[in-house]
């Protein structure tokens, strides 16, 4: 994949980014140098504990936090202190919880069309309908209300939203982590073809280092804001990982283990 | 071709169409709302008698020529202060002979009136303060919340007092003081769920779509406001149906020929010991409607608070 990008324009490119949390004496710095590359149609995973500033590299690519250093370049043109129309048609963003990120007294419709409206896009009620049957939803919902919908189902209706401006590029904050396990696997799978069918380019976070590994070719570790090691799915698979922490993490993620948990109680 | 089962309007066929759990046009979704609204309402007696009681009101400012037995304001000196169930007068008439029945179904066009008037434009008025300050936040916020937390300092009706004092006596005068008295309460509730909304996920991922702040607050923070502002009115309308007779009981508001109810009873007052039923019947009036608005109020609480019905 990465091949195949060489020598084009990478999608996104982050370098020295910093971000900040509030003001004056309590000013905390959430993210420090971060610095990554996405070649276009690449597939980057952002991993670490709660906490460790990974949504928050999503938020300040976005916009939606204002705080920040450092220079993220998309397709090649450099970012502003504020977002312009074009930028919201180039990228786009998935949220982690579906019950929280379509408005309650929309309905479907409503939540689809509104993307196409707000960039004057004609043709709404083919892309609407177009739309519902990329992501494996019945026409029959177009007209329900998100309450009448299931986690799974909400979630694909985020999904549909964050594609309606046809971007090149989604983010995705932890998209699975509000779902059950059954209908995880079932959004991961919907999000790797429509990847393939669209060529668009991924950058997801997640503390679920299975899904990161079944989704991503390259992995970012992160901890306290910074970036600890990157490394391929490959090198995770293996678990040969030359971060210590990195390590540690891959250990946790195969669950409860007694050796590793009795040696570090003896310490 | 999939429309023409939908579009006979039989009853069992209107009944499904409402019960859809797949609406076809956006019309469908909305009146599949509204109908599981009245459904709720339906079920709660309370609410129901409220909702009716406002009904009736509404009927009765139409319908007031044809329910009215005699002009309201004809007066008859020959017939003065008789009691309810005299001939050709179902309450009595006041101090100049003019029938209480009468005066008391053309008086429900002034109530409604001023209902309507304070409805449409003190909510309207607080909601855009409220959601303008809660969402864009900084010193505008300060601004508009310092304004506002003056306007509540004062008591509602001496406030009112003192707009009207100044305008001048009128109807018209005591409906705008009225509604410049009644937004802040508005102004303070939409701004509290415009605090809670802004930081939504559903407000950022629009934002995200490029939305600017006016489209935000008009499309996606209003309508989130709006059930409980509407509640929150329904139970204010009782107090500005009082409001409205206090200013008109103190002369304030609307003047004699005019049959309002606060009005009527100021006028009955002087003969409330030996001809109780002049200033009795528009207080009943006036508290029947009041009792109303109540009830719908609490029910529609009920209904439309989305945290409620989550569960």
């Amino acid at each position: 994949m990465s091949d195949a990008g060489k020598g084009k324009v990478p999608a996104l490119e982050i370098s020295n980014l910093n971000v900040f949390f509030g003001h004056g004496e309590s000013r905390f710095q959430a993210v420090k140098n971060v610095s990554f590359v996405l070649p276009e149609g690449a597939s980057f995973g952002l991993v670490g504990e709660s906490g460790s500033g990974k949504s928050t590299v999503l938020r300040a690519i976005t916009g939606l936090v204002r705080d920040w250093s450092g220079t993220i370049k998309v397709a090649g043109s450099t970012l502003g202190e504020r977002r312009e129309t074009a930028f919201y048609r180039q990228v786009q963003m998935v949220f982690q919880d579906p019950y929280a990120s379509l408005h309650p007294r929309h309905t479907v419709d409503r939540i689809l069309s509104e993307p196409l409206r707000l960039h004057r896009i004609g043709d709404i009620d083919r892309r609407v309908l177009q739309a519902l049957d990329d992501v494996g939803l019945p026409r029959a919902f177009r007209f329900r209300y998100p309450h009448q919908l299931s986690g799974g189902q909400r979630q694909r209706v985020a999904v549909a939203r964050a594609l309606m401006l046809e971007p090149r590029i989604l983010l995705l904050d932890e998209p699975t982590s509000a779902l059950d396990v059954s209908v995880q696997a079932e959004i991961l799978n919907l999000l790797t073809d429509l990847r393939a069918r669209r060529g668009l380019t991924y950058l997801m976070v997640s503390h679920d280092l299975a899904v990161v590994a079944h989704m991503c070719e390259q992995i970012a570790v992160m901890r306290l804001g910074e970036v600890v090691e990157v490394m391929g799915v490959e090198q995770m698979r293996q678990a040969t990982p030359e971060d210590a922490y990195t390590q540690e993490l891959l250990r946790a993620s195969l669950g409860y283990d007694r050796d590793f948990f009795s040696a570090h109680m003896e310490e | 071709m999939m429309r023409a089962p939908d579009t006979q309007i039989t009853r069992p066929g209107l009944r499904a169409w409402l019960n859809s759990d797949a609406p076809a046009s956006r019309f469908q979704a909305r009146m599949i709302q509204l109908y599981l609204g009245w459904l709720k309402l339906r079920g709660n007696p309370l609410a129901l008698i409220g909702f009716l009681i406002i009904v009736a009101l509404v009927l009765m400012a139409i319908f007031a020529p044809w329910l009215a037995t005699a002009e309201p304001s004809a007066q008859d000196l020959g017939q003065r202060l008789l009691p309810p169930g005299s001939a050709g007068h179902l309450l009595g008439t006041d101090e100049l002979g003019r029938d209480i029945w009468s005066r008391i179904v053309y008086g429900s066009r002034i109530t409604l009136m001023i209902v309507t008037l304070v409805a449409v434009t003190a909510p309207v008025f607080g909601l855009l303060v409220g959601t303008l300050a809660g969402y864009i936040g900084g010193w505008v916020d300060e601004v508009l919340m310092r304004v506002t937390d003056i306007f509540l300092a004062f008591p509602k009706l001496i406030l009112a007092l003192a707009f009207v004092a100044a305008l001048g006596a009128g109807i018209e005068n005591a409906i705008l003081a009225i509604s410049l008295t009644a937004w802040p309460p508005y102004a303070r509730i939409a701004r509290a769920e415009t605090l809670t909304i802004r930081n939504a996920d559903y407000i950022a991922a629009i934002s995200l779509q490029g939305a600017g702040a006016l489209h935000i607050i008009t499309r996606h923070v209003w309508p989130m406001c709006l059930s409980s502002l509407i509640v929150r009115v329904t139970l204010d309308m009782a107090g500005i149906i009082l409001t409205a007779a206090g200013l008109g009981f103190l002369g304030l508001g609307a003047q004699p020929p005019m049959p309002e109810w606060g009005a009527m009873i100021s006028a009955g007052r002087k003969f409330v010991l030996d001809q109780w039923w002049v200033a009795t019947m528009p207080g009943l009036a006036i508290f029947t409607v009041s009792l109303g608005f109540n009830l719908l109020g609490d029910g529609l609480r009920d209904i439309l608070d989305p945290k409620k019905s989550k569960s």
